[in-house]
């Protein structure tokens, strides 16, 4: 009875966790450059520039459109192909997630700043405040209560979405929950454990968004 | 008046949206300490005249003469311009994150880079003059909308402008509180503040100005002092303009 029933998860709870481990990696890494990037992408958008504003737009419905899946694909086997270059699982993954978040998150930072009313603006500008002053003491202060909400749930959209990157040999959770289950037979527990380990991970963070979202809106 | 120096000068100014033409050939002077109120017909152009001497919108012609210089020279910065002519507007805009004070402080700070001590004297003698001392600490949302655009105009105020324009700053109020803003530019009028104002309080604009403006059309109609333009309009639209106001 040593790999049977609830014990499973006891049993294999290092070689989960490791797992876990780098689930999180390529979450938090990815979010946490996207958080910047998507600002300077979100900027961009806004841009008046014609050609600027079409580059992002496609930029944005490319991710959009085309599954994760398949940019992680083209990234860890066509490109390291045609380019000459190794790159691990991992870092594949960390890339394509990047771009991705630098998407969204350039949208939810662009949909935040267009929202702050232009009387906020004008009366920023009316007492001789630069673009970038404006920016920093009105635009972001203001937009940062819409941003957060937004990046949190797109925090537990990644989280969730790195589940795919056990298709291009990244072992995540996943990955090592499969291992286990070929090994003790035991889909029952394992399974029912990852979907705690991603509850637990994305449940509190989607609270957080909500009370935020209700708390900043006042 | 009109011995005193000319502080601003509008010329053949013009100025649309798409098709339609708002100002169509516009003069006027200010002099210092002068108090002009423009009144007319809504959508006559009156808002747009004083946000394009504010340079918060693009002109199609003519120019806006600021103390001797055009605002639109490429050699002058808008935001020097917007330093020296106040703007208060019908919304009562104050930043909604930041508390009484920190609205005040922030462009005498960060755009003049004033002294904090001296500004901050300042901005309390002046919430004391508009009533509102106790008030230095809250957030906007604290604060009913007559609190609210009597803050915005100390926040113009302190900034040390040679002109304040106010833009129809009663017209989004409750009735009961237009009086307690209304009698707060009267007391800058009787300091010698140089003020355009754009109003439809026509007693408060007979109370205040030294100068009435008619505006239609994008042009100025008529003008002259109060007691004539109000008792002997010479114009037909003008008549026509102030029977309305008369029950």
């Amino acid at each position: 009875m040593q790999n049977s029933g609830i014990n499973v998860i006891f049993n294999n709870i290092g070689i989960l966790l490791d797992g876990l481990g780098n689930t999180l990696l390529i979450a938090v890494t990815s979010l946490f450059i996207s958080f910047f990037t998507g600002f300077g992408f979100g900027l961009l958008r806004m841009s008046k520039n014609r050609i600027v504003k079409l580059l992002t737009y496609i930029y944005l419905e490319a991710f959009r459109i085309i599954p994760i899946m398949v940019w992680l694909f083209s990234f860890f086997f066509f490109i390291p192909r045609t380019l000459g270059i190794d790159i691990s699982g991992e870092v594949a993954a960390i890339v394509v997630f990047t771009m991705w978040g630098t998407a969204e998150m350039g949208d939810i930072v662009r949909g935040a700043l267009e929202s702050l009313s232009k009387g906020q603006i004008e009366s920023g500008l009316s007492i001789g405040l630069s673009k970038l002053q404006l920016f920093l003491y009105i635009q972001f202060p203001q937009a940062i209560k819409r941003i957060v909400p937004g990046a949190i749930s797109l925090g537990t959209r990644m989280i969730k979405t790195t589940s795919l990157v056990v298709l291009i040999g990244v072992i995540d959770v996943i990955a090592r929950g499969k291992q286990v289950i070929e090994r003790t037979k035991e889909a029952f527990w394992i399974y029912g454990f990852l979907f705690l380990l991603f509850f637990l991970m994305c449940y509190p963070l989607s609270i957080m968004a909500r009370k935020l979202e209700r708390k900043w809106e006042s | 008046m009109n011995n005193e120096e000319i502080v601003l000068e509008i010329k053949d100014l013009y100025k649309g949206f798409g098709e339609r033409n708002v100002l169509n050939g516009l003069d006027f002077t200010l002099h210092k300490g002068e108090v002009v109120v423009i009144i007319g017909p809504s959508g006559c152009g009156k808002s747009t005249l004083l946000r394009c001497i504010n340079g918060l919108e693009k002109i199609d012609g003519g120019d806006v003469i600021l103390e001797g210089s055009s605002i639109y020279d490429k050699n002058i910065k808008m935001r020097q311009v917007r330093q020296k002519v106040g703007i208060v507007f019908q919304s009562y805009d104050l930043f909604s994150h930041m508390t009484v004070m920190e609205n005040i402080l922030l462009g005498p700070l960060k755009v003049q880079k004033r002294d904090k001590q001296e500004v901050s004297e300042l901005a309390r003698e002046l919430l004391k003059k508009v009533g509102l001392s106790d008030r230095e600490n809250d957030y906007p949302r604290q604060l009913s909308g007559g609190q609210k655009q009597r803050i915005a105009i100390v926040r113009s105020l302190c900034m040390n402008p040679d002109i304040v324009l106010f833009d129809e700053v009663t017209a989004a109020l409750d009735p009961e509180m237009v009086r307690e803003v209304l009698d707060v530019i009267l007391d800058l009028a009787k300091q010698g503040l140089t003020m355009i104002i754009v109003t439809h309080e026509m007693h408060f604009a007979r109370a205040v100005s030294d100068r009435i403006l008619f505006m239609d059309h994008g042009k100025i109609v008529e003008e002259g002092e109060p007691e004539d333009l109000f008792g002997n309009p010479k114009t037909e639209r003008a008549k026509q303009f102030l029977n309305k106001f008369d029950y």
